[in-house]
């Protein structure tokens, strides 16, 4: 496969990605905002700053606003187009990039792109945001399963899927780490031990917005304590949106893109997934929390990125070294 | 005599030759099936299933970029459902023109590039040859493949008022446009399933087949029996990207930049994930002077530096090869029924729009004193642009190319006004004739061979003459019936 062929099916994959986490956290703020409202004395605009700094976005946010609210995070996250992180910007991007490899992807996944890139286009979208919000959510997020359900389902599950896999995997991952990070932060005050009083309907939130309710409530029977949130959120095996989960994935995908076996490495990509999946599958969450949760995520994100960037030069960077003529 | 039917009500022919009626208003009889089917939809129906074509088209992404802004706006390309019928006999008859055109051009450009000897005997004067600005005389005494040089031609046909079929143009660069052919049948056959059978329409389907059987045979003789082919595009802003990717799809090749590709020990290698990867044929969608910085431009971005190289040395092939736009010159376009004649000895069986040179003093004088009733073109630009239509201009638009005639006289061209044929086409609530011509696409591998129909084009602003794209033409399916019309 051409090396920018992989970089784009990367790309196209990753924002596709962030589009749904956008629309997933802007949904469950919204609601947690709005059960604010009816809450004496809370004031519903305290919601929406934590959700900026959860995309680490503040200096561009407050440059254009004056102060976060739902009307200007919803402006910026969905449709602004100097935003680069918003859902019309991903979704622009993902398609640009598809359009540029649509001989390597179904032509149904490309249709798919092309219809959620239309509609985020449209007058009807932000009809929708207007009148149903919570639908139009619902559609941002209902087209990106749409698309990895059809990515499974008719595309030729070689090299090319592996990077999808790949790419998805990674901004998982670091999506995932950022909002328990700053969720933790918010509810943890500093010097509070594990067990204090906590905000558990935020917690529900947070849990939502992953969509681990159900899950954590089958495996923990109900309590809600953050440092179990964060147990599943980091270390659970099987749950597809869990930081442990996605560094297993894309540490398998890297495998198959090598035809390398598990458990060893042929590149440095792949040592470096290899090393983060079993320090994470090693890990227990009070260590991590008499450690610092912070500094831990931190972590996580800087070795997400060097995944990333090794990937890019093994696969990427092929030079004019090495051809023979 | 026929009567022009509930949808077609009021049809008028203006007195142009129209594609589908006989000039007493009864309908031509490869055209019955198709009159009676619309006829019996009614206009509404038939706006109805236009719109759900249009839709297939957006949704699909079978677009065309628009540069009036940053971002380069997609849009589709207008289709109008109403499509264009050849009877089989008609068409048969085009097809050996092609033919018998294609090869006389190839035989011309082996000439040019190699001994001259149509320069020598003096059919065409050398300074036309030379002076044309895609002639490439650093390529003179370089072999090519097979010794094809145009494998992928779009010469472009109109009917004149007289109902004779004439070349006005031949695109030997870089013809565009095949991919519309191809979407417009797949959208006509979604729209009218029916159809198809009943008329028995000539399949389009394996063009990329043939396009790709012929990549293969040019490829170099080193490369083995499973050559790599790859198709170089300029990249997603340009106005054809969908056509590239389309066509690389449907060949099953790789679409590559010319930043995928490098040259070294003048072999042409692709980066891929597995390592270089060495390219042997290269169907090119970039222009000559964009394709080497080395040897063209050197700003050009697009290109790949030392590809030139390879390609002398015979290390990778070009389609089509480089140099190839002397042949598809306005000016030399004049020569071309000379042409077949100094090759093939054989009288040309499809005609040329009879051209006056302004390079010619006589010629030139006649064009200056008749240009209000003449189209004048420049011999450098396409796509419509450098045109002037002599009834339809103003007199500073005239005066304008008067004076340009007059300084370079090497570049320019007039031709008289031919009424181009119309056909009944939608146009907002009514229907109404319009201007067409016909794009057919010719490939010249181990054998030539010629797409049956092509891609009908039609300058939807009443009373245009233009049919290109950027200046608010359409196209539309064209069908070459498989059954022998009977005679009426």
């Amino acid at each position: 496969m051409l090396s920018r062929v992989a970089d784009s099916i990367y790309w196209m994959s990753r924002y596709i990605e962030r589009a749904e986490n956008n629309a997933r956290i802007l949904n469950v703020n919204m609601q947690f905002a709005l059960d604010a409202e009816i809450r004496e004395g809370d004031d519903p605009d305290r919601y929406w700053a934590p959700v900026i700094n959860t995309l680490e976005d503040q200096e561009r946010f407050f440059k254009k606003h004056d102060r976060a609210s739902q009307m200007t995070v919803f402006e910026y996250m969905i449709f602004a187009e100097d935003n680069p992180n918003s859902i019309i910007s991903c979704l622009s991007n993902a398609r640009e990039n598809a359009r540029t490899v649509r001989e390597r992807i179904s032509p149904e996944m490309w249709e798919q792109i092309n219809k959620i890139y239309l509609f985020i286009r449209s007058n009807d979208a932000r009809a929708m945001l207007e009148a149903n919000p919570y639908g139009f959510f619902r559609t941002i997020a209902e087209g990106s399963y749409l698309f990895q359900g059809i990515t499974q389902n008719t595309m030729v599950q070689g090299e090319g899927y592996d990077f999808i896999r790949f790419g998805k995997f990674i901004e998982r991952g670091d999506y995932t780490s950022r909002i328990l990070d700053v969720k933790y932060h918010l509810l943890l005050p500093s010097g509070e031990s594990v067990g204090g009083t906590v905000d558990t309907l935020q917690w529900m939130a947070l849990l939502r917005t992953c969509s681990a309710l159900e899950a954590y409530r089958q495996i923990y029977f109900g309590q809600i304590a953050p440092w179990k949130v964060a147990e599943f959120l980091i270390l659970n095996e099987n749950f597809p949106r869990s930081i442990l989960f996605s560094v297993a994935s894309l540490d398998d995908a890297l495998h198959k893109i090598s035809g390398g076996g598990a458990g060893r490495f042929s590149n440095e990509a792949e040592r470096l997934s290899g090393s983060l999946r079993y320090f994470l599958f090693y890990s227990q969450i009070d260590q991590i929390i008499r450690n610092g949760l912070h500094e831990f995520l931190d972590q996580i994100q800087l070795r997400l990125i060097e995944i990333a960037e090794a990937a890019h030069s093994v696969y990427c960077r092929v030079g004019d070294v090495g051809a023979s003529s | 005599m026929g009567s022009v039917g509930r949808v077609f009500e009021g049809y008028q022919q203006e007195g142009y030759y129209d594609e589908m009626f006989e000039s007493d208003g009864s309908v031509r009889p490869h055209y019955q099936t198709l009159f009676d089917t619309f006829d019996t939809l009614g206009l509404a129906e038939i706006k109805r299933r236009s719109a759900a074509a249009e839709q297939a088209f957006l949704q699909q992404g079978v677009t065309f970029t628009v540069y009036s802004d940053d971002r380069g706006t997609e849009r589709i390309m207008p289709f109008d459902l109403i499509p264009r019928v050849i009877p089989r006999r008609e068409w048969e008859s085009i097809e050996r023109g092609l033919v018998q055109r294609i090869n006389a051009l190839n035989l011309f450009l082996q000439d040019i590039y190699h001994e001259q000897r149509i320069l020598k005997e003096g059919i065409i004067p050398n300074e036309l040859v030379y002076g044309a600005v895609h002639y490439r005389p650093e390529f003179v005494g370089i072999d090519v493949p097979k010794n094809i040089y145009i494998h992928i031609c779009g010469s472009d046909l109109i009917r004149d008022s007289n109902g004779n079929i004439l070349v006005l143009e031949d695109n030997g660069r870089c013809p565009s446009g095949v991919s519309y052919m191809l979407e417009n049948r797949q959208a006509m056959k979604r729209v009218f399933p029916n159809l198809f059978s009943k008329n028995r329409v000539r399949p389009v389907d394996h063009y990329g087949q043939e396009l790709l059987n012929l990549l293969r045979f040019i490829a170099p003789p080193r490369s083995g029996d499973n050559p790599t082919v790859v198709l170089l595009t300029p990249g997603i802003y340009n106005s054809a990207y969908f056509e590239h990717s389309f066509l690389a799809r449907s060949m099953g090749v790789e679409i590559v930049e010319g930043r995928d590709l490098f040259v070294q020990g003048d072999v042409v290698f692709m980066r891929t994930t597995k390592g270089p990867k060495k390219v042997d044929v290269i169907y090119r969608r970039i222009d000559d002077d964009f394709l080497d910085p080395e040897v063209f431009r050197k700003d050009s971005l697009l290109g790949v530096p030392g590809l030139v190289r390879a390609y002398r040395l015979g290390n990778v092939s070009l389609a089509n090869t480089i140099g190839t736009g002397v042949a598809d010159d306005k000016v030399i376009y004049k020569f071309v029924p000379a042409i077949i004649r100094f090759y093939l000895s054989e009288e040309p069986l499809l005609g040329n729009v009879e051209t006056y040179l302004s390079y010619f003093d006589s010629e030139r004088n006649y064009i200056l004193e008749n240009i209000e009733h003449l189209v004048v073109k420049s011999a450098n630009e396409s796509g419509g642009y450098g045109m002037l239509i002599g009834p339809q201009a103003t007199k500073e638009q005239i005066e304008k190319f008067r004076q340009a005639i007059k300084a370079r006289p090497r570049e320019y061209i007039a031709q008289p006004v031919i009424s181009l044929s119309r056909i009944p086409s939608i146009c907002g609530d009514v229907i109404e004739g319009r201007h067409i011509d016909l794009r057919p696409y010719i490939l010249s591998g181990e054998h030539v061979s010629i797409m049956p129909g092509g891609l009908t084009r039609v300058a939807l602003r009443k009373g245009s003459l233009v049919v290109n794209s950027s200046q608010g033409g359409g196209t539309k399916d064209t069908w070459v019936l498989d059954r022998v019309e009977n005679n009426h």
